[in-house]
């Protein structure tokens, strides 16, 4: 096997792809979306080009492959793709140049997949496009770049279509399509977001071993420092615009010198930072019956202000959360954790009775609400309240902040009209938004002002149990952080009970007192939130833990013989 | 400024929408204004049968020997009043229509949207031709006929629209807090629906002006001898060679006002779906 560590890209060599001066302008802003950026990528080197959404990150990227947005503009700089400028070739030779010499992974394969085309033949297209062959030597080509990517290789594989597949070999087919034709240099636009943390792991092994064992050259764009820390060799950290550190990973994730970075991985940290106990203060003092010893794993309701008992929720004909129980008390959050189709967002629905479940009770303080919101009593809505995962999705954007706050004092308080209003400026004050946001549209706001929108309309109601479903996981790292910061604020200072949904461990451990694994329907795991850290019960908990990607460690990476099987808890 | 307000904005900022606006402008001036300012009655002989423009009638007289030029001028208003009122009622009933089905899905889907099929199967001029010979040219029947001709197309666009939108957390959010389902459709789903429904009223207003003047030609819109542009066709055509003022004027006056509903609706989809609008980075 060839090798070329990525970790000490130290050897000269003629880079695969350089950017030199980059400018992008795009009318109607003041400041370019991408402003004098340079970079080079050796073969086999993997460059992570780390940043915030909006800080250019993308843009850049696709500048590697001749394409510019359109409405935006180059105003200066090239990219260079084996010593050709492709922002200045003509368009035929530029389709030549895309998926021969310089190829793109974009974000989410569920839509970049053709859903009416078998993968062979999608596979098959974009290596016809560039290589002059018969076609068997074609299939042997997909065959072989399917190995590539630790996906079966077979006839049935081949004649299967994206809807057949998950979502992490879906990634794989898209990846396979990028490399089908050996090009020097691939760009990956956040590859693994929408991906639950053991599927990531696959995914960014499999990318590594690309890069070592063909001399790729890759362009690895992410907002998440710790899956950056698990596949870069060098990283770039884009601010608006304008590269503000680049170095080995090691260096720039450990000793940062630009003041953004380090208050970036500040945020980072801080999100998975254990949560201190001193914080619990109120609750010792309160009336509530908690135990002060660990938490008994046994579901034991008693003062628990939320129960579920028994639930079972199907789609269709597929069950999706099977006989779940749980209970949450006041000034208490319970993380509910699981991979993507866990039915953990399921369950959460139908606690909020947006789901309605084919079995099992939902009980407030002891009564059973009714299955479907719309049939509970008013009370009873009030009380639990949902926030939602997505805040571009969740509030009506052809309303104002200021409506959509004072509705919920319509529908859940007996505020006369005249006082509303100041009621809504001190929910919005509550969530640390500026008093003007009140007049402001949805689409004026940052996704984490949103989101603290969406929080405030929930405290309207004045709830005694808040539902959050990954209420962070659209936010950038260092919004999480003042999120996940309030709500633990809000906990405390209104003693909530907080059901939080996540698929994120390292979020569970800076907000959850107790957590809740789930996994194909079923909780197989309930437990203190460190000793979930410290010393998981099962194999499942242990799996998640491991996978979770950590700034503080490295590249943990499976050896490629184990890509399909199941991971070994490792260090 | 509002999301609508930033598509009627971009829309106005478009040449094919000004100059849309400029050529409907021009048509309803002539319409409104157009009875004031005709030199004779419409309905008063003042020269012989078919004849050339001479002095006292500028462009001539018709078949039965009444100025041209104030037969046009006064025979706008009903064609222009009964479509906008058909194309108003049409696109507010198949809206309600629609958006009811999506949100409430189940037997109401079922019941709209198959009555939508089965008027959908009929030609529209023959649904609005079969209704008028059955009940007598009546005016308001045949607004009302056009309206229902259109309706069924507003009801698949809106419940389209509104099954996506209602897919969205927002939506999901109302529910949670229990607003009603009218709520729902009125605050929730409308407002976003808005966009979709107005250029859907551009091109129904489109459908209407034709239909309207097509029942008009054939002798079921206003009776004689009312002016009225589809009947001035229709009572001129045979002595278009001797006469062609009295056809060319009514046909190019429904052109021009469809051909620049046209342009207005083109600018408007164009601009609701944001593609002549400048990309947010």
């Amino acid at each position: 096997m060839r090798t070329r560590d990525p970790a000490v890209p130290a050897v000269p060599a003629v880079p695969a792809a350089e950017i030199r001066g980059l400018t992008i302008a795009q009318p109607g802003t003041d400041r370019p979306v991408v402003d004098d950026v340079s970079l080079a990528i050796r073969p086999g080197e993997v460059l992570a080009l780390v940043g915030e959404s909006g800080s250019g990150k993308t843009t850049t990227a696709l500048a590697l492959l001749g394409h510019v947005r359109r409405g935006a503009r180059v105003v200066a700089g090239s990219a260079l793709v084996g010593g050709r400028d492709v922002l200045a070739l003509p368009p035929r030779e530029l389709r030549a140049v895309r998926g021969r010499a310089v190829s793109y992974v974009p974000q989410d394969p569920a839509s970049s997949l053709n859903p009416a085309l078998r993968i062979g033949t999608q596979l098959d297209q974009v290596i016809a496009a560039h290589l002059d062959a018969p076609r068997d030597e074609r299939r042997e080509r997909a065959r072989t770049t399917l190995a590539d990517v630790a996906l079966p290789h077979d006839r049935a594989f081949l004649r299967r279509f994206p809807h057949q597949l998950s979502g992490g070999q879906q990634q794989r087919v898209a990846i396979a399509i990028a490399v089908a034709c050996r090009p020097a240099v691939v760009a990956f636009d956040e590859p693994t977001t929408g991906l639950d943390v053991t599927t990531q792991a696959h995914v960014l092994a499999t990318i590594r071993e690309l890069c070592r064992t063909h001399g790729l050259a890759a362009l690895y764009v992410s907002h998440d420092l710790a899956v950056v820390a698990q596949i870069a060799g060098t990283v770039a950290v884009l601010r608006e615009g304008r590269i503000v550190e680049r170095g080995p990973v090691a260096s720039v994730l450990h000793e940062p010198e630009h003041a953004y970075v380090r208050a970036l991985l500040d945020a980072h940290r801080s999100v998975g930072r254990p949560r201190s106990r001193g914080t619990r203060g109120p609750a010792e003092a309160s009336p509530a019956p908690a135990p002060s010893a660990p938490e008994p794993p046994a579901p034991e309701p008693s003062g628990a202000v939320l129960a579920v008992t028994g639930l079972v929720a199907v789609h269709g004909r597929a069950t999706v959360v099977d006989d779940v129980a749980l209970h949450v008390r006041r000034d208490e959050c319970l993380a509910i954790v699981g991979e993507s189709g866990s039915g953990k967002t399921t369950l959460a629905r139908c606690i909020a009775g947006l789901h309605r479940p084919a079995a099992g009770t939902v009980t407030l303080d002891g009564v059973p609400l009714a299955p479907l919101a719309r049939d509970r009593s008013r009370e009873h809505r009030g009380r639990v309240q949902y926030v939602f995962q997505n805040p571009y999705a969740s509030l009506n954007p052809r309303r104002t902040i200021g409506d959509t706050v004072d509705r919920g004092l319509v529908l859940f308080s007996d505020e006369p009209r005249r006082r509303r209003a100041a009621r809504t400026a001190d929910l919005l004050a509550r969530v640390e938004l500026p008093a003007g946001v009140a007049e402001r549209l949805p689409e004026e706001l940052s996704g984490g002002e949103r989101q603290r929108v969406a929080i405030a309309r929930a405290l309207a109601a004045d709830p005694d149990v808040l539902v959050c479903d990954e209420i962070t996981s659209a936010l950038d790292v260092s919004v999480q952080a003042s999120v996940l910061g309030l709500l633990d604020e809000l906990r405390r200072e209104r003693r909530l009970a907080v059901l939080f949904i996540t698929h994120d461990l390292a979020v569970v451990r800076s907000v959850a007192d107790r957590v809740l694994i789930v996994r194909h329907g079923r909780a197989i795991e309930t437990a203190a939130t460190e000793d979930v850290f410290t010393a998981p019960a099962t194999e499942d908990a242990r799996r998640l833990v491991a996978d979770s990607p950590r700034l503080d460690r490295g590249p943990a990476v499976p050896p490629p013989s184990s890509l399909l099987a199941p991971l070994q808890p490792n260090g | 400024m509002s999301g609508r307000g930033r598509t009627l904005a971009a829309a106005a900022r478009l040449g094919r929408v000004r100059l849309g606006l400029a050529l409907v402008v021009l048509v309803v001036l002539v319409a409104v204004v157009g009875p004031l300012v005709a030199p004779h009655d419409p309905d008063a002989f003042v020269a012989p049968p078919s004849s050339g423009p001479a002095s006292g009638a500028a462009l001539g007289a018709d078949v039965l020997g009444r100025d041209v030029l104030s037969r046009f001028l006064s025979g706008g208003r009903a064609i222009l009043a009964m479509s906008v009122l058909a194309t108003v009622a049409g696109v507010g009933a198949g809206a309600a229509a629609g958006i009811a089905a999506a949100i409430r899905g189940g037997w109401i889907d079922e019941l709209v949207m198959r009555t939508a099929d089965v008027l959908l199967a009929i030609p529209q001029v023959v649904l609005v031709l079969l209704g008028v010979a059955a009940l007598g040219p009546q005016l308001w029947l045949i607004v009302l006929l056009v309206a229902l001709a259109n309706a069924p197309r507003v009801a698949r666009v809106a419940r389209g629209t509104a099954l996506e939108i209602a897919q969205r957390d927002f939506v999901r959010a109302a529910e949670a807090a229990g607003e009603s389902s009218l709520r729902i459709a009125t605050h929730e789903v409308l407002p976003s629906a808005a966009d979709a429904l107005l250029v859907e009223f551009g091109l129904r207003l489109t459908v209407s002006i034709a239909l309207v003047a097509s029942v008009g030609f054939l002798g079921f819109g206003l009776q004689p001898p009312a002016s009225d542009w589809g009947l001035m066709i229709n009572e001129n055509r045979l002595a278009i060679t001797a006469q062609p003022w009295s056809v060319v004027l009514p046909v190019v006056a429904v052109g021009v006002l469809t051909v620049g509903v046209n342009l207005v609706t083109d600018g408007l989809s164009r601009a609701a779906a944001g593609l002549d609008r400048a990309g947010r980075a």
